[in-house]
């Protein structure tokens, strides 16, 4: 693995195609993440967000191109998809707890099995993340048992257990009642603050406008325009990424 | 209009003579079809209890309770059946000590299984005095057990442990070793009755059950080798009936091994019934594989759990439990299927009541008896386990989210 200084990109994708059967759904995608960067995907549905960020930790492989994670290539060599599978961690839109599992064991799974930690540091561990989150008297209970709110908490506690260099988020609170989404953004706005490297696929104009380092609009599998977000919600450039943010915008 | 305040109470169930009325006799029509069915059921019961109670001639049944039990297994090595059946108490008890009120029910019955041997209504020549006390005492041994269970270095792991080695202890027992001066070998073809069906049973579930899960995995495997084997053999396993397969069993078999090895006739058997259900499993437990969602999986790749781990931590946790209703169902029906290794010469119970039917023409009107006698048999131990898959079910939470 080489040495990763401050300059060099913690995620670099040049070109990445990817094909559904004769469905183009990634077209020629470059970017670059620096180390901290808190990155906003945002687009129509079908645009292609959820499809990249899933191709970065092999949840989808790309047919062409070139996906870099902290300086691993992601190919099919499945040394290299398991070392960059312990550095990302990911929150699903369906939170995807393990049902059969109380919430401590389901943090304290990854960490004892992948990472080989002895049970009393990963539950150490597992009991800071949840009071990080906000429910640490949840510990005992099973998913089944919590609110929407509080089940994609514990996912994201699930995902930080793994110590990861980077966080992908995959429409987070998408499936959440609206007076649970505030609590979850609360806990990604904490994240972000202790400087971990996130990429965000939401709707959530606010917290892009709040957090966000970068924003990229996807449309029709092609990052159409990219900028800080000042610039993309006061001056965006491209007529399609005006469309979208005065669709997404008026209410 | 109640305020938030007032608690408002659903309406209580109505008293019995009202329920009678709102559902057997609303109307002119129901009222008729209630007494015409209460008359059908009362002339049933009365036609079949006085069968059952008086003229029926049960003989065939009491007269012969150890060839039932056990076939023709020499009697004066019964002994070691009688340890076997000490060990069985013991476990049960145990069991039911450690796990508690799930088990109690079934211990219960276990109990009542014993006190039908010490009360068996034939002369003290048949089923000796020694006998009944020897299951009399079988019920203390499973109550020590039950005292022992309940203390903390009887844990689940032991317990199962404990079971596998009496398993291995009752075979071992069962079949005697060579050269062994207490223990000479007893050949399987003398063993018969309740007990060859319950070795044949429970080894075919407990053998069948991990294989089906592999045959099952196999088939969905991405190596192509793997995958087109399990399907073949899925499939023509399913395609051929039970006897058809304890027939080839019993041909093929011997022709993997040397000439002089003479293969067991039970162990044949056994062979038949496992692959046989087997491919029934896999199929319920593939049903099961497709059923866990997608997410679960991903989450677990992405958590940068391997293949394996994510197969047997999250995937077939979640997929055994939602097929139990079908398995348990298998595992009847296997129960039940063992009566057809009389085909290949096995005698397990049914096969001991029709020979006993056969070889003693005093009996030759008392078919129904033992076939009822038989088909009571069969229902207590499938209730048994149908009883025991749905508190299964009902404690892992199956149908539920």
């Amino acid at each position: 693995m080489t040495d990763n200084n401050n300059e060099q990109p913690i995620i670099i994708c040049r070109d990445v195609h990817k094909w559904y059967g004769n469905y183009h759904a990634l077209r020629g995608i470059n970017m670059e993440v620096k180390k901290g960067e808190v990155i906003v995907i945002f687009g129509p549905s079908g645009s292609g967000k959820s499809t990249f960020i899933r191709t970065i930790n092999r949840l989808e492989e790309h047919q062409r191109g070139q996906i870099i994670v902290d300086g691993i290539e992601l190919t099919h060599d499945v040394h290299n998809i398991e070392q960059i599978r312990m550095e990302t961690g990911m929150v699903f839109q369906q939170f995807n707890l393990f049902p059969h599992m109380t919430v401590m064991q389901n943090i304290t799974l990854a960490p004892m099995r992948v990472r080989k930690w002895p049970k009393e540091k990963a539950e150490e561990i597992g009991r800071q993340l949840l009071e990080r989150v906000g429910i640490p008297e949840q510990a005992n209970k099973y998913p089944a048992q919590l609110s929407g709110g509080q089940q994609q908490r514990v996912a994201i506690a699930r995902a930080l257990a793994m110590q990861p260099k980077i966080m992908l988020f995959d429409e987070p609170t998408s499936a959440l009642d609206p007076e649970m989404i505030k609590e979850v953004l609360d806990v990604m706005v904490e994240l972000a603050s202790t400087g971990m490297t996130m990429l965000v696929v939401t709707h959530e104009m606010g917290f892009a406008r709040g957090v966000a380092n970068r924003m990229f609009f996807f449309d029709e599998g092609q990052i159409v325009e990219s900028g800080t977000p000042d610039e993309i919600f006061n001056n965006p450039r491209e007529p399609r990424t005006r469309l979208f943010l005065s669709q997404i915008l008026t209410h | 209009m109640a305020t938030r305040s007032e608690i408002l109470l659903p309406p209580a169930p109505p008293r019995p003579i009202v329920w009678l009325r709102q559902n057997l006799f609303s109307s002119p029509f129901n009222s008729l079809l209630t007494v015409l069915s209460l008359a059908f059921i009362i002339w049933i019961l009365n036609a079949a209890l006085r069968w059952v109670l008086l003229q029926a001639d049960w003989s065939i049944v009491f007269n012969h309770p150890l060839l039932y039990a056990v076939g023709q297994y020499p009697r004066e090595a019964l002994w070691r059946v009688g340890i076997n059946l000490t060990l069985l108490s013991l476990l049960i008890g145990a069991s039911w000590g450690c796990l508690g009120r799930a088990l109690r029910l079934f211990s219960l019955l276990y109990a009542a299984m014993l006190a039908v041997g010490i009360l068996w209504p034939a002369q003290f020549e048949t089923l000796t005095l020694t006998m009944r006390l020897a299951l009399a005492a079988n019920i203390g041994v499973m109550g020590l057990g039950y005292l022992a269970g309940r203390r903390p270095f009887v844990t689940g792991r032991r317990l199962v442990l404990s079971w596998l080695a009496a398993l291995a202890i009752a075979l071992v027992l069962l079949s005697g070793i060579p050269g062994a001066p207490l223990l000479p070998l007893v050949p399987t073809g003398l063993w018969g009755g309740l007990m060859v069906t319950l070795i044949l049973a429970v080894g075919g579930i407990v053998l069948s059950f991990p294989f089906g899960v592999l045959l099952a995995l196999g088939r969905r495997s991405s190596l192509p080798v793997v995958s087109i084997f399990s399907t073949i053999f899925i499939e023509i396993v399913r395609g051929v009936p039970l006897i058809g397969i304890l027939f080839l069993a019993s041909l093929i078999l011997p022709l993997f091994f040397p000439p002089d090895v003479r293969f067991d006739r039970l162990l044949r058997a056994l062979a038949g019934l496992t692959v046989f259900s087997a491919a029934y499993t896999a199929e319920n437990v593939r049903g099961g594989l497709a059923a866990v969602p997608r997410g679960q999986e991903e989450a677990a790749m992405a958590l940068g759990l391997n293949r394996y781990q994510v197969l047997t931590l999250i995937v077939l946790p979640q997929a055994l439990r939602i097929v139990i209703p079908p398995i348990m169902g298998q595992f009847v029906s296997l129960f039940k299927d063992t009566t057809l290794v009389s085909g290949i010469a096995v005698l397990e119970l049914l096969a001991v009541g029709r020979s006993v039917l056969g070889a003693n023409p005093e009996y030759v009107d008392q078919q129904a008896e033992m076939l009822l006698f038989v088909a009571a048999v069969f229902w207590f131990f499938s209730y048994l386990m149908s009883y025991a898959s749905q508190r299964l079910e009902t404690a892992l939470g199956v149908g539920e989210r």
